[in-house]
């Protein structure tokens, strides 16, 4: 399974213009600066916007073809995405919330179990913490058995050193993945950690040099750059 | 007292709100979610009630639902019967003259809810009639509860849309009032004063339930 994308879309202060692919059981961080069309791009992949024209393409199967007025419904896409924050329902459960959609709710109680948050399965969301509630969200798009798995800056919102939790489990949950992976973020750090590959964009454009410029300007990343830039290259 | 005449306008008031509910959820889901041509022109025309005299749409009614006009021709060929001065008759006037008290707060509480809980739901897989079912109404109750308060207090109050279309037969469309209007007009203020009392304790205790409502639905967000 992979993803092949090439897309165009115009939006009022932005031309989106990119190509990537994303094959099997990797994870691709898309980073780049807020307000270049991120987010816009990883919508556009789960069907919630549609590109102006171009391809996308889910295991050489046509997602969207402009040219052939082909456009699958987000429904049918069969993604698990994980949004910033406040998507989960709040009128149910935690565990209600992760089966709302699961293909078999054993699989809910193996991510509860992972991601320990199984004392939490009965309370609302808004009755936990925001790391519980990112914890949750993860555990509802995985149990869905996705085809991919879309995360738009899943951890931005949460304090650093829950930010770090997570992304640490995040981690360790991927090597079980048989998927394709999208994690959106503009955090070097976390890019550096989680990716397999690193994608840079920047005014809806790759933009492959982005990475080396920022890591050369921000002495706190030096470490990082010894470690693991090649990654982007 | 004329418990006849308070049980219609109870009655009358259920109905309506049952009605209501079920047909301004629609129109509040179209007028909060979609976009489409004319939408400004429709939506004003679902909130005119609201700036007409109940006289004026009585008026306009009793043309449609009369046995010329288009209403009431087409029941008549149903059902044998006649529109203006039934039961069914003040239930369509009432939910006509009612209709902006339903969809208004409907539409509020359903444009609070956070665009990403929907598109969420459509993620995991729900239509959009799933997602109105399984998320949107369970996320919009106080909105919808209050909407029902509304309608059925606005139901209550209904004088002179009713008087036009279903005119006073006791039993069938005189309501509480019209019984209170006629019991002043024929110098009976005894009768009157009692019916009138009887309105006070029911209306008063259902806008405290808006009001908590509303204070609820506050304190969540």
């Amino acid at each position: 399974m992979s993803i092949n994308l090439s897309i165009k879309k115009k939006l009022k202060f932005l031309d989106i213009d990119i190509s990537f692919s994303c094959p099997d059981g990797k994870l691709l961080v898309m980073i780049g600066p807020s307000g270049g069309g991120k987010t816009t791009i990883i919508r556009m992949l789960a069907g919630l916007d549609k590109p102006d024209e171009g391809k996308i393409l889910f295991n050489n199967r046509a997602w969207f073809d402009s040219r052939k007025g082909i456009s699958v419904p987000v429904q049918k896409r069969r993604l698990g995405y994980v949004f910033q924050d406040y998507t989960l329902f709040p009128h149910l459960s935690l565990y209600d919330n992760a089966a709302f959609a699961a293909y078999d709710k054993k699989d809910v109680d193996e991510l509860f179990e992972l991601f320990r948050i199984s004392h939490l399965r009965d309370r609302k969301p808004h009755m936990v913490s925001g790391g519980e509630r990112q914890r949750c969200a993860i555990c509802q798009a995985i149990a869905r058995r996705p085809k991919a798995l879309l995360l738009d800056e899943p951890f931005s919102a949460l304090d650093v050193v829950t930010r770090r939790g997570l992304r640490e489990e995040l981690k360790n949950l991927k090597e079980k993945f048989s998927f394709p992976t999208i994690y959106v973020t503009h955090d070097i750090n976390e890019a550096l950690y989680l990716a397999d590959e690193i994608f840079p964009v920047v005014d809806g454009k790759a933009d492959y040099g982005w990475m080396q410029r920022t890591v050369a300007r921000d002495q706190s990343l030096r470490a990082a750059r010894e470690t693991r830039l090649t990654l982007a290259y | 007292m004329d418990y006849t005449a308070l049980y219609i306008t109870l009655k009358l008031a259920m109905v309506t709100t049952v009605v209501l509910m079920i047909l301004a959820a629609p129109m509040a889901y179209m007028l909060a979610f979609t976009a489409f041509p004319g939408k400004s022109l429709v939506e004003a025309l679902i909130y005119l009630p609201t700036a007409l005299p109940p006289t004026v749409i009585g008026f306009y009614l009793i043309i449609l639902m009369g046995p010329k006009g288009i209403a009431g021709s087409a029941w008549g060929s149903i059902t044998g019967g006649s529109l203006l001065f039934t039961f069914t008759g003040i239930v369509i006037a009432s939910v006509i003259y009612s209709i902006p008290y339903a969809v208004q707060p409907m539409k509020a509480a359903f444009q609070k809810l956070d665009r990403r809980l929907l598109e969420n739901a459509y993620v995991l897989g729900l239509s959009r009639k799933s997602a109105f079912f399984r998320v949107i109404l369970p996320n919009s109750l106080n909105g919808i509860v209050a909407a029902s308060v509304l309608v059925f207090l606005h139901s209550i109050g209904a004088f002179g849309v009713l008087m036009m279309v279903g005119g006073s037969m006791p039993g069938e469309t005189r309501v509480a009032s019209i019984a209170i209007y006629e019991a002043v007009e024929s110098m009976d203020y005894h009768k009157a004063g009692i019916l009138s009392l009887s309105f006070i304790p029911i209306s008063y205790a259902f806008l405290l339930l808006v009001n908590r409502l509303n204070k609820d639905s506050s304190n969540v967000n």
